[in-house]
């Protein structure tokens, strides 16, 4: 199997290598020449990571191994990889690109991914661990009739997982066509062929790993620039900020502005823009990000990996902590960006726009500030970031059709183990395809724009789900389906409906939603509707759901009877 | 977990004890968490200009700036908070329940 790994990794990028080489010589396109330095280190991380892969293909067994890598992760090793599946390419470039642009906008994106984290602690990830085994599911479902609810919580994850996953290729694909000089087509390709073998071989066990070293090299390289971007300002952010200003005050005054209106354009950068527009969309957009969190399938699933609910509030902190340090970074990497790339003619094309789109900013900063070496270790960072998100999101989609539906569902919980993980194999060959095929289809979206519409798919189905079944004694199984699945439909119809499908992609001249994110209507309405078809419930059932919520509370509060890591 | 032995467990008044402090120092948390980030977001709603306004006189630090920072330290602080809680009193609790229900 090893063998067959390798060979099948090497040749994917030799694959992918030939023919954008040859391109570039031919000099058909404007991107990059073929960047050898990022590839070599690329290639590096790649077969590192596949032998990680290996050491982990061999204690992957059971469905166990391969969902939740045996319950054996620790606090400290799973708040780093919670991060990592958090620190995306779409926060590290998109954020980043969102500085570089509109300044202090990028901050709100920031925060309002943070703050879900907190409320996760606070109400649901003790009680996640001690109630679930392998999928967010497993909770939801405790004390419901199984099929109904699983095939919900199953639709649900699929649908987060495909937005997140097409915001994550698309990611991938521009980034390596500019960095290593790849084309579109090949990069998608080597990402999904890759997160392929973590998955199919490694389950848990690599995917986590694999997150494990991506969080390690991305915080330190984060770091290193932020930190090399504070040094040429004497360590102020004052001054940094101020020079910041100046610079977007002489672009603002090149384009013709009157000096008044270029030095008013300038400082907008400190203060709240144009992102949001009309207040309904910054608490709209505040509560996806907040409780869509809360509501994601992949990051939840992490919570499995660890052995009891003690572990899984140790990774919380330790993630909370990462992932604000690293959006403090991000801030200052934008605003470097601004002064150290935004005036150098060397990153700009004909016309003055950034080389590759604003979401290279933090790339040409890393040029700047490290040179072609520094430039070369960063994109095959990047690379690596979109690799392990994806592999994360994978399993998670493959564990809700394998586990939530094929063993739950259709077996009615009679599937064995090896059963199980073979349909999990086979689906993660899918959803691979799917992705790849999805990253070229959607090659010209906005990348950070797709993971908000996955946040607030996930806040307006799966969070108003989970937190009433956890927390609200009369919730039913129809009130749950119900409530869920309203949630999910006006999530995905009202985002059609928004400004940035309905106008942008669909051309017409009004949206029928005005407003930028649907969760200010799709989660209450959620929350209002398991509420009231759980109080019209009459069914039979409806009584053993709510007589279900006592043990279920004990079990939650206390972990007796939850299940422990597996033995290897 | 038979619904007997769950019956018995939630009626241990060192369990509801646990659970009703455990229970309002988490919510308690989760408010000032809300409160603080959607009084950050109303601001941003109805009064850009109070986070676009300089902190000092002649300088261009916003703010905005600062009070973003505040909310991802505050975010960190009070996650904090928690575990230090959990470990120091909840977990005692609950290894004296274990030790009694769960054989």
């Amino acid at each position: 199997m090893t063998r067959r790994i390798a060979a099948l990794a090497v040749g994917a990028l030799l694959l992918a290598a030939g023919p954008a080489y040859a391109d570039a010589i031919a000099g058909q396109t404007r991107q990059q020449p073929t960047n050898w330095t990022a590839i070599l280190m690329f290639a590096a991380f790649a077969l590192f990571t596949l032998g990680i892969t290996r050491w982990a293909a061999r204690r992957t067994r059971t469905a166990a191994d391969f969902y939740t890598a045996g319950g054996g992760i620790t606090g400290f090793q799973n708040g780093l990889a919670i991060a990592g599946d958090y620190m995306s390419a779409a926060s590290f470039l998109g954020i980043s690109a969102q500085i570089f642009t509109d300044g202090y906008d990028g901050l709100i994106y920031s925060i309002g991914f943070l703050v879900g984290w907190p409320i996760i602690l606070f109400l649901m990830a003790e009680r996640l661990r001690n109630l679930g085994k392998y999928t967010f599911a497993d909770v939801a479902s405790f004390r419901f009739a199984q099929a109904p609810v699983r095939s919900f919580a199953a639709t649900s994850t699929l649908v987060v997982v495909l937005f997140y996953l097409i915001a994550q290729m698309v990611g991938a694909g521009q980034l390596i066509k500019l960095l290593f000089g790849l084309r579109y087509e090949y990069a998608v390709g080597i990402v999904g062929v890759l997160m392929t073998l973590y998955v199919l071989f490694g389950g848990m066990t690599a995917t986590t790993w694999v997150q494990i070293i991506k969080a390690v090299l991305l915080l330190g390289s984060a770091t290193f620039m932020a930190l090399m971007v504070l040094a040429q300002f004497g360590f102020s952010p004052e001054a940094l900020f101020a020079r910041a200003v100046e610079v977007k005050t002489g672009l603002a005054a090149a384009t013709g502005l009157a000096p008044a209106e270029a030095a008013a354009k300038g400082g907008s950068i400190m203060g709240p823009g144009n992102f949001i527009k009309d207040p309904v969309s910054a608490i709209s957009f505040g509560m996806a990000l907040m409780f869509g969190t809360a509501g994601l399938p992949h990051i939840l699933m992490r919570f499995f990996t660890v052995p009891d609910a003690k572990a899984a509030r140790t990774s919380v902190l330790w993630a909370t902590g990462w992932i604000g340090y690293f959006y403090l970074l991000t801030f200052i990497i934008g605003f470097g960006a601004i002064v150290l790339v935004a005036t150098n003619p060397g990153y700009l094309d004909a016309d003055g726009v950034l080389i590759g789109g604003t979401n290279m900013a933090a790339i040409h900063l890393a040029q700047a500030v490290g040179g072609n070496l520094f430039l070369g270790f960063i994109s095959a960072v990047a690379f690596a970031t979109i690799l392990a998100v994806v592999a994360g999101l994978t399993l998670s989609g493959a564990s809700a059709v394998s586990h939530d539906l094929y063993a739950t569902v259709f077996r009615k919980g009679h599937a064995d183990s090896a059963a199980e993980l073979a349909v999990s194999r086979r689906t993660v060959l899918v959803l691979a395809a799917v992705a790849i095929l999805l990253g070229i289809v959607f090659q010209k979206q906005n990348v950070a724009f797709m993971v908000s519409l996955a946040f607030a798919v996930a806040a307006s189905g799966n969070f108003p789900v989970l937190i009433l079944s956890l927390l609200w004694p009369g919730a039913t199984t129809r009130g749950v389906v119900a409530g869920g699945t309203l949630g999910l439909v006006l999530a995905v119809g009202l985002t059609i409906l928004s400004p940035a499908v309905w106008v942008t992609i669909l051309g017409h001249p009004a949206a029928i939603f005005p407003y930028s994110s649907p969760a200010i209507i799709s989660m209450p309405i959620a929350f209002l509707t398991i509420w009231l078809v759980s109080i019209l419930d009459t069914s039979p059932r409806a009584v053993v759901d709510r007589a279900g919520y006592a043990a279920q509370r004990v079990r939650a509060e206390t972990g007796i009877g939850a299940s422990g890591a597996s033995a290897h | 977990m038979t619904d007997d032995q769950a019956q018995r467990i939630a009626s241990d008044p060192r369990y509801r004890r646990l659970v009703q402090a455990r229970g309002r120092f988490g919510w308690m948390l989760a408010t000032i968490m809300f409160v603080a980030y959607f009084g950050f977001v109303a601001l941003i709603a109805f009064d850009k200009p109070f986070l676009a306004q300089p902190i000092m006189a002649g300088g261009v630090t916003s703010l905005g700036i600062l009070i973003g920072f505040a909310l991802i330290l505050l975010a960190i602080l009070l996650t904090g908070l928690y575990v230090a809680r959990a470990n120091r009193d909840y977990d005692a609790a609950l290894a004296a329940l274990r030790a009694e229900y769960d054989a």
